[in-house]
């Protein structure tokens, strides 16, 4: 039986023109997830939903197969977490910070969080709104990472950084999995960091979710086929996930590129997607109606 | 073990790990016995996913190349020569065989497909 880190399962939420419709998935223990979506999908309302931070209408959330609502503490206390809101106070020093922190993690380790503030080049007397959105972002890493927490939640981790220090954070990351007993749910819409180290890949997509899969799996059996029109015509239905047209031909994402390969007509290319490719062909015009 | 990653590769990162490590057991780079770098090791050390270095090793396990030993670790597992060389080149002429597939569906002959083959060779001819 696998051990799941995280279920969620039917989760519906909505606010004044928006709402999360019927989300689940699953990640298994020892992986990492990437949450990937548009600005305004919902990613940020699911990772509010599973720290139990804002009232679902319906659905449940397992974090380490206990339900959050009823082991909120325990669970809060085992999670790591870097959000994309503010949650500091900004007049407050770095080491000010620990001191109101620490007390809730029982695993908090005062060697971790030194070690982390040195590596990251943080100064620990310093204000928290003197540090620039980069260093911000890499304090909130600092306490995510100083508490040996068993699953890191982070939401959109990377903006605002430059890309020598987003590398470093996916290397952190792996180092993390080392401990198979760890788990990472990464929100991001830069999606190459995922390309690499995600083990799965989830997508919203208007409150809801397009796929869940694993990323080895998405990359190898999903396609592009570019061509004419009617080359491109048999390719509808259930594997097509997504279509544009220019001026100079269609291109048609497909979840069975083998398949489509057989049914296309002439003169067609076929390329791997990236991340990247299949978030803008399922989010771009032509899908809406779908 | 040296393992090179090629993302432009249209063959699946498992794959060119799969193969590279193969290839070197093979040519006795791998000595039978050597232990191999964990799954979770190795993800890290490439920056690649968990599931992608447990596939190359389920891959290899299973086409006989690496043992795993439950609670130790994973070695290059006991190897035939002649089976080994034979392995080898039956991938050849499979790959041979989609050349040839693949050219007969553009219409080009034996002929041509023999003077494409001397060429890549390296012959002059």
């Amino acid at each position: 039986m696998t051990d799941y880190a995280l279920e969620v399962t039917g989760l519906c939420k909505s606010y004044r023109g928006f709402a999360l419709r019927d989300v689940s998935f699953r990640l298994p223990r020892g992986y990492i997830m990437g949450l990937i979506g548009p600005n305004g999908a919902g990613k940020t309302t699911v990772i509010k939903l599973i720290m139990n931070l804002v009232r679902r209408h319906s659905g449940e959330v397992k974090v380490f197969g206990l339900d959050n609502r009823a082991a909120g503490r325990e669970i809060r206390s085992r999670i790591g977490f870097v959000y994309d809101f503010p949650c500091f106070h900004e007049d407050a020093s770095l080491d000010d910070h620990r001191r109101v922190i620490a007390p809730f993690y029982p695993r908090w380790s005062e060697e971790a969080f030194e070690r982390l503030l040195r590596e990251f080049e943080l100064p620990r007397d310093k204000k928290f709104k003197a540090l620039s959105h980069g260093m911000q972002t890499k304090f909130a890493l600092v306490l995510a990472l100083s508490h040996d927490a068993d699953l890191l939640v982070l939401d959109e981790p990377t903006a605002g950084l430059d890309p020598v220090f987003r590398r470093e954070l996916l290397q952190r990351l792996s180092a993390l999995l080392q401990d198979e007993g760890k788990s990472v749910l990464f929100s991001t819409h830069i999606t190459t960091d995922l390309e690499r180290v995600a083990d799965f890949v989830t997508f919203i997509r208007n409150g809801e979710i397009a796929f869940s899969l694993p990323k080895d799996h998405l990359l190898e059996t999903w396609g592009i086929v570019r061509g004419d029109e009617r080359a491109v015509a048999a390719l509808d239905g259930e594997t097509r996930k997504g279509l544009r047209r220019s001026p100079y031909g269609v291109e048609v994402l497909t979840s069975n590129v083998d398949e489509a390969r057989r049914r296309s007509g002439p003169g067609v290319v076929v390329d791997r997607p990236s991340l990247e490719d299949i978030m803008v062909l399922m989010t771009g015009e032509g899908n809406r109606a779908r | 073990m040296k393992i090179l990653i090629a993302n432009s590769s249209p063959d699946p990162i498992y794959e060119q790990i799969a193969r590279q490590v193969k290839s070197q057991i093979i040519s006795g780079d791998l000595p039978e016995g050597t232990s191999l770098p964990s799954i979770r090791r190795l993800a890290q050390e490439l920056q690649i996913s968990v599931i992608t270095t447990k596939r190359a090793y389920e891959e290899l396990e299973k086409e006989g190349f690496i043992d795993s030993v439950g609670g130790k670790g994973t070695f290059v597992a006991a190897q035939n020569a002649d089976f080994l060389r034979e392995k080898r080149m039956k991938v050849v002429e499979e790959r041979l065989a989609q050349a040839v597939d693949e050219a007969r569906t553009l219409g080009i002959g034996c002929d041509q497909l023999s003077e494409m083959l001397r060429l890549l060779c390296g012959e002059e001819s």
